[in-house]
C-alpha cells in the first residue's frame, strides 16, 4: 500500500513538473530557443503571486487572474524586445542571453525580496485531503494535476485546432515560407513566448503553494522541466506530461527507499531513459 | 501610361560577399504574364526572393503598384498582393493539405480564391485534405503549393520552376491549368528552365545570365538563336 501511495503521489507531483516543462517545450518547438531563464521566470511568477496575495489579500489561486496576464505581457515584451534579436542560425546567442537573464532575475529578486524563503499560503487548501481507501490524497496535488492536464489539453488544442497553432507550426517548419504567407515571425514568436509564460505563471503559483521558494530556486525547476521534456520526447505535449509523471514517480519511489534519494533517483531515471531512448519515449507526432 | 504593376530598377542582390544580381531592370504590366528564363545559377530564384521580400534590397530598387517595397518584410509584401509558389514547393510538413491551403489565406485578402474555389480547381486536394501535405505525390504537392499562393488572392503571382522534378504528363496538366488560374485578373511571373513551356504561356520574356538581363522580347516573336546566345552566353 505504501508503494501504491508513492506511485500516486509521484504521479500527482508529475503534473507540476509537466507544467514546468510545457512552456520550455513550446518555446523550443516553435523557435528552437532553449530558455535557461525558464526556471527563474517560474520563480518570478511565484513572487508576483506573493505580491498580489499580500497586497490585495486574495487567495493565491485567484491571484492567477492577475499573474497570468502579467506574465503573458512580460513574455511578449521579452520576446519582441530582447530574444528575437538573438535568434538566427546559431544556437549559442539565445543560450547566453537567457543565461544572463537568469542571473539578472535572480539578483533582482534577491534585491527586492531578500534571500528568505517565502511561501504562498492558502490554509484550507494546503491541508485538505480526500481519502481513497486507505490512501489519503491531498487536494492541492490533485488540483495541480487536474490543472496540468487541462493546460496540456488546452495547449494541444491550440496547436492543432486553431489558426494561431497553425501559425506556430508553420513558423516552426519553415520561417521564410511562413513569412511569405503573411505571418510576421517576430510577432508569432512573441505570441508563443506569451503563451509559454502564461503557463509559467500557473506553474509558479502552484509551486509557491506546494513548497517554499527563494530567489535561487529557479535552477532546480529548470532541470526538472528539462528532464520532463526530454523523457517525454521533444515536440510532444502529452509526452511532456508523461515525462513529468515518470520523473515525479521516480522521485517519490526513490524517497521511499531513502529520503535522501528523492532528487537523485529522478536524475537517474532521466539518464537511463536518455541512454536507452535518446529521442524520448514519445517523440514528435501530430495531434 | 499608368505605372507598371511591378518595376525593378538597378536591382542588386548579395549573399554575403557574393553578388548574385547586377543592376537588373524589369517591368511587369497589369494583366501580363512574364517569363524569366536562364541557366542554373543565373539568379532567377534570387530575383524572386528579392521581389517577395525574403531578401531586402536598397531603397528604390523594387516598386509594386507605385510603392517602394525594396525594404519591406516578406509578410508586408504578401499583404500588398504578391504571392509566390516557391522553388521545390516547400510545403509545411507539420500541416495537413487543408491547413497548408488555409495558411495561404493568412493575409486576409478577399477575392475569388477561397478554399472551395481551390478545391474545385484541384478536386484531389479536397479528397486528401486531412493527410500531411508532404505525404502527397509531387504533382499533388505542386497543386497545394499553387493553391496556397492563390488563397491570398494576389495581384501578382510568382511561379519558380513549377515543373521541377515532375513527370512530363503532370507538367502538361499543370501548364494546361495555368491560363485558367492567371485569367482571373492576375498578373504572373513564370520562372522556368524549360524554354518552350515558358514561351508558350507568356506574353514577354526576359533572359537572365550570371545575374544580368541578357535578353528581353515578346515571347511569340523572339528568335531561338538569340535565346540560346542569351541563355548560354555563346558568342
Ligand atoms: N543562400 C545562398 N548563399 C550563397 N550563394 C547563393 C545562395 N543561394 C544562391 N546562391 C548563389 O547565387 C547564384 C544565383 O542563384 P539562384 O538560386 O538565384 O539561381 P537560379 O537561377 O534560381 O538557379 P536554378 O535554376 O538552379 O534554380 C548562384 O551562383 C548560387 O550559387
Ligand atoms: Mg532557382
Amino acid at each position: 500500500m505504501d508503494w501504491l501511495n508513492a506511485l500516486i503521489q509521484g504521479t500527482l507531483l508529475g503534473g507540476l513538473y509537466a507544467l514546468f516543462a510545457a512552456g520550455l517545450s513550446l518555446i523550443f518547438g516553435v523557435m528552437r530557443l532553449v530558455n535557461i531563464a525558464h526556471g527563474d521566470l517560474i520563480v518570478l511568477a511565484a513572487y508576483l503571486g506573493l505580491v498580489v496575495t499580500s497586497a490585495i489579500g486574495v487567495h493565491p489561486i485567484l491571484a492567477m487572474a492577475l499573474v497570468v496576464p502579467a506574465m503573458t505581457l512580460i513574455g511578449y515584451a521579452l520576446q519582441r524586445g530582447l530574444l528575437n534579436q538573438t535568434l538566427g542560425d546559431d544556437l549559442l546567442p539565445p543560450l547566453l542571453v537567457t543565461f544572463g537573464l537568469s542571473v539578472i532575475l535572480q539578483n533582482g529578486l534577491l534585491e527586492g525580496f531578500s534571500a528568505d524563503p517565502q511561501k504562498l499560503s492558502a490554509p484550507g487548501l494546503e491541508t485538505a485531503s480526500v481519502a481513497l481507501g486507505s490512501i489519503s490524497l491531498g487536494v492541492l496535488p490533485l488540483l495541480t494535476f487536474g490543472i496540468a492536464v487541462a493546460v496540456i489539453w488546452g495547449l494541444q488544442w491550440t496547436f492543432y485546432k486553431t489558426s494561431l497553432g497553425r501559425a506556430f507550426r508553420a513558423v516552426s517548419d519553415n520561417q521564410d515560407i511562413a513569412q511569405l504567407m503573411g505571418l510576421n515571425k517576430r510577432h508569432i514568436f512573441g505570441l508563443a513566448m506569451a503563451l509559454a509564460l502564461a503557463v509559467t505563471a500557473v506553474a509558479g503559483i502552484l509551486l509557491g503553494l506546494r513548497t517554499s521558494f527563494d530567489p535561487s530556486s529557479g535552477g532546480g525547476r529548470l532541470i526538472f522541466g528539462f528532464e520532463a521534456v526530454i523523457i517525454g520526447g521533444l515536440g510532444n505535449l502529452w509526452g511532456t506530461l508523461a515525462g513529468g509523471v515518470i520523473l515525479g514517480v521516480a522521485q517519490t519511489i526513490g524517497a521511499k527507499i531513502d529520503p535522501g534519494w528523492q532528487v537523485l533517483s529522478g536524475h537517474i531515471a532521466f539518464l537511463v531513459i536518455l541512454a536507452i531512448r535518446p529521442q524520448g519515449l514519445f517523440p514528435r507526432m501530430s495531434g | 501610361m499608368p505605372d507598371p504593376l511591378l518595376q525593378m530598377t538597378g536591382l542588386d542582390a548579395h549573399y554575403g560577399d557574393f553578388q548574385a544580381l547586377y543592376g537588373v531592370g524589369m517591368v511587369v504590366r497589369e494583366g501580363e504574364v512574364l517569363a524569366i528564363i536562364g541557366a542554373n545559377g543565373a539568379g532567377k530564384t534570387t530575383l524572386m526572393r528579392s521581389v517577395t521580400g525574403l531578401i531586402t534590397n536598397d531603397a528604390g530598387q523594387i516598386r509594386f503598384k507605385g510603392q517602394d517595397i525594396s525594404g519591406l518584410r516578406a509578410d508586408q509584401v504578401a499583404e500588398l498582393g504578391l504571392a509566390m509558389v516557391p522553388e521545390g514547393r516547400q510545403l509545411f510538413p507539420s500541416l495537413t493539405v487543408e491547413e497548408n491551403l488555409l495558411i495561404g489565406a493568412q493575409t486576409g485578402r478577399k477575392g475569388p480564391w477561397t478554399l472551395e474555389a481551390v478545391n474545385a480547381l484541384f478536386p484531389i486536394l479536397k479528397e486528401r485534405r486531412a493527410v500531411p501535405a508532404t505525404a502527397l505525390s509531387g504533382g499533388q504537392q505542386q497543386m497545394v503549393a499553387i493553391g496556397r499562393a492563390l488563397m491570398s488572392n494576389p495581384e501578382l503571382i510568382l511561379f519558380d520552376e513549377i515543373s521541377l522534378g515532375l513527370a512530363p504528363i503532370i507538367i502538361r496538366d499543370i501548364y494546361a491549368a495555368l491560363p485558367g488560374i492567371i485569367g482571373e485578373g492576375m498578373s504572373a511571373i513564370i520562372v522556368e528552365q524549360d524554354i518552350s513551356k515558358a514561351l508558350s504561356v507568356s506574353g514577354r520574356v526576359y533572359c537572365l545570365q550570371e545575374g544580368r538581363v541578357s535578353l528581353e522580347g515578346a515571347s511569340a516573336t523572339i528568335s531561338r538563336e538569340d535565346i540560346s546566345r542569351a541563355y548560354f552566353g555563346i558568342e
